[in-house]
């Protein structure tokens, strides 16, 4: 076990990948000198330049490329700076790679890894603070991760390296620096579709990921009125429907917490199924809490209150408790 | 049985070459009775009047180079060595086809003979070749990735990425225009400012090379220099083949925008025609021949369109499979 921080973290995995697989590389815009998050930093040295390959600011070329160096058996590994720019290149990733083991009856397989920063709570503005995570989901053929840790970060990065489809990572940015604990090696990697409890407790049930997962726990401990069962879902598609299930049966009460904006967010899918299948079972109304539908400001005082602070979860959590029913956002102004 | 690399072999001969390049164009004449008779579902684009792009690529890549195509690729599959019944079989939706019925024919494939599915997104194919070429670099083998795409593709984004990607990489890739001069239901001069679209290889400091499409023989000639070029390591190369398609961009396209007299202008240079001329004069071929020759294709593409017809769909469990490495 070693401390380091989630960027580290991110070296390790890839180190330790392009260690035990040669056809694993890494192609990106400024990834030789580590990038803005110092996420790649070192690897060049290294592995050299074949291996860690910078490219033009051309994501649909370089995107596109990883998918055709992975149908011939490469494990390329494309860094998007920031998730918003995959935006010019989606294409490659949805409609081609997605659909390339489809449409050749398993002839050609994409074992592709997307890294990109993304997330808000660091001031980069409506265009650099997405997480996006929308844009992925409901299209088959991609797997998704957010991690939430250092530990969660080298795990699923090398999980998603070794997977055979493409998988998404979304790296919190806010959560570069946050140190943690680490097993390395085989023990540290964590499968792709697993849940992770992160507390045990019996009055709700509380669904999230990536930074979610930290705005979670800080809501837990900052009050000694309810106990909570925290699951990091860790993966996004496909998610780990038994963990949720089994929690929500035992506690009876399900909230889900999303940096993502209200409409379209991955927590109505959670609540539908939950509905569906422990229906009569609910103590409660299933609640999200989301951010609102609207870009993301730069203030630091408007980003702050567009994400779901832990405050605001408390006193989410307590009116459910309370009333027994689902509390309007603050955006809706009611109460 | 007669397998995609066998017909691929069929290519070592003019004689060969002709054959293929009439294959096509029956196969592709067969489409719209298929069509009428309900067999076809949604659209189909055909390269009648392209086939000896098409062939000529297929003459001179190794089955191991690997093609991608757009959804104008009936040609490109036939001419790599996929069957008739592969092909239609396609078309039709039908297990027989290609991809087993499930891609249609904007997304025909068969790895055996280096056809990655084909692309129905103008210009999505580049930037897969390119990663195709970039994974032989990096495995250090001789192997070329080569890409056939229209006029209207060198307007799109992915064209100019990629080729600017390639060219400073160095990648052992082919870049093949089929410019036809129509992008979808609009003229070439009304789209782009320049006629001679080889000249976009400049901005990229690209070996480029015009060649006249319907002209097998100057195809393979012009092929084999960029294969030749990539395989020593010395990086892409922009072909612009001129050539003309007979139809219109999609089966609902009747064409009525073209100048009155082009169609019959460029009938008079048909790749067929000018194949069969050479071995006509070279006394390799008599009319008789090729007459012979035409009703042998005739019967065999009848009997490929029986089977296909009698040929089942895909398996509902099919729609489930191959979703992910999962299932």
């Amino acid at each position: 076990m070693t401390v380091m921080r989630t960027r580290q973290a991110v070296i390790q995995a890839l180190s330790d990948e392009m260690e035990s697989d040669p056809t694993v590389f890494l192609m990106g815009e400024d990834i030789g000198s580590g990038g803005p998050f110092k996420a790649t930093e070192g690897l060049i040295e290294k592995f050299g330049d074949t291996r860690v390959i910078d490219t033009p600011i051309s994501e649909m070329a370089f995107l596109g490329a990883g998918v055709g160096a992975a149908a011939m058996g490469m494990r390329p590994v494309v860094e998007m700076m920031f998730i918003e720019f995959i935006g010019v290149a989606l294409d490659q990733l949805t409609t081609q790679g997605a659909f390339f083991r489809y449409l050749s009856r398993g002839a050609y397989q994409v074992p592709l890894t997307i890294r990109a920063a993304a997330g808000a709570g660091m001031g980069f503005g409506c265009q650099h603070s997405q997480i996006l995570d929308q844009w992925f989901r409901g299209n088959a053929g991609i797997s998704l991760v957010i991690p939430s840790s250092p530990q969660s970060m080298y795990g699923l990065l090398r999980s998603a390296i070794r997977s055979n489809d493409p998988v998404v990572i979304l790296e919190h940015k806010g959560l570069y620096g946050e140190r943690g604990d680490v097993i390395t090696g085989e023990a540290g990697i964590i499968p792709i579709g697993q849940a992770r409890t992160v507390t045990e407790g019996s009055d709700v049930t509380i669904v999230a990921i990536g930074s979610t997962v930290l705005t979670a726990k800080a809501a837990l401990e900052s009050q000694s009125e309810w106990s909570a069962e925290i699951i990091d879902l860790q993966t996004l598609i496909p998610w780990d429907k038994s963990a949720v299930m089994k929690s929500v049966a035992k506690t009876g009460r399900l909230v889900v917490i999303e940096e993502s904006s209200y409409s379209g967010g991955w927590g109505a899918e959670i609540c539908s199924e939950v509905v569906t299948k422990l229906w009569g079972q609910l103590k409660t109304p299933p609640h999200r809490i989301t951010s609102p539908d609207a870009p993301i400001p730069y203030a630091q005082e408007l980003e702050k209150r567009y994400l779901p602070s832990s405050d605001y979860v408390v006193s989410q959590i307590n009116e459910l408790l309370k009333t027994g029913k689902s509390p309007a956002a603050w955006w809706e102004g009611a109460k | 049985m007669v397998t995609s690399l066998t017909r691929r072999g069929q290519l070592n001969t003019e004689v060969g070459r002709l054959e293929r390049m009439l294959e096509i164009r029956a196969v592709e004449e067969s489409i719209q009775t298929l069509y009428n008779d309900g067999h076809v579902r949604g659209s189909t684009h055909l390269a009648n009047g392209q086939e000896a792009v098409s062939v000529g690529i297929a003459s001179v890549l190794r089955p191991t180079d690997v093609v991608t195509c757009t959804y104008r690729g009936h040609a490109a599959a036939l001419a790599l060595g996929v069957t008739p019944e592969g092909v239609l079989g396609e078309i039709c939706g039908r297990v027989i086809g290609c991809s087993g019925g499930i891609g249609g024919s904007m997304h025909l494939m068969d790895a055996s003979v280096g056809l990655m599915p084909t692309f129905a997104i103008v210009g999505a194919g580049l930037p897969v070749a390119a990663g195709v070429a970039l994974a032989a670099k990096l495995k250090n083998n001789d192997s070329v990735a080569l890409t056939i795409f229209g006029d209207g593709s060198t307007n799109i984004g992915a064209f100019h990425e990629t080729l600017n990607m390639a060219s400073i990489f160095k990648l052992p890739v082919i870049f093949v225009i089929e410019n036809n001069l129509y992008g979808e239901y609009t003229r070439i001069n009304l789209s782009t400012p320049i006629s001679d679209l080889a000249d976009r290889a400049d901005s990229y400091a690209m070996r480029k090379e015009i060649v006249d499409g319907q002209d097998v023989d100057a195809i393979i000639n012009a092929i084999q220099s960029a294969v030749d070029f990539a395989r020593a390591g010395n990086g892409p190369s922009l072909i612009e083949a001129k050539t003309y398609r007979y139809s219109g961009h999609s089966r609902s396209d009747p064409a009525t925008y073209r100048t009155p007299g082009e169609l019959d202008e460029w009938k008079k240079r048909d790749p067929l025609d000018i194949a069969a001329n050479k071995l006509i004069l070279k006394g390799e071929l008599s009319e008789v021949d090729l007459e012979k020759m035409k009703s042998d294709i005739a019967d065999r593409v009848a009997e490929a369109i029986k089977t296909v017809l009698a040929s089942d769909g895909p398996e509902l469990s099919t729609l489930m499979q191959h979703v992910s490495a999962k299932g």
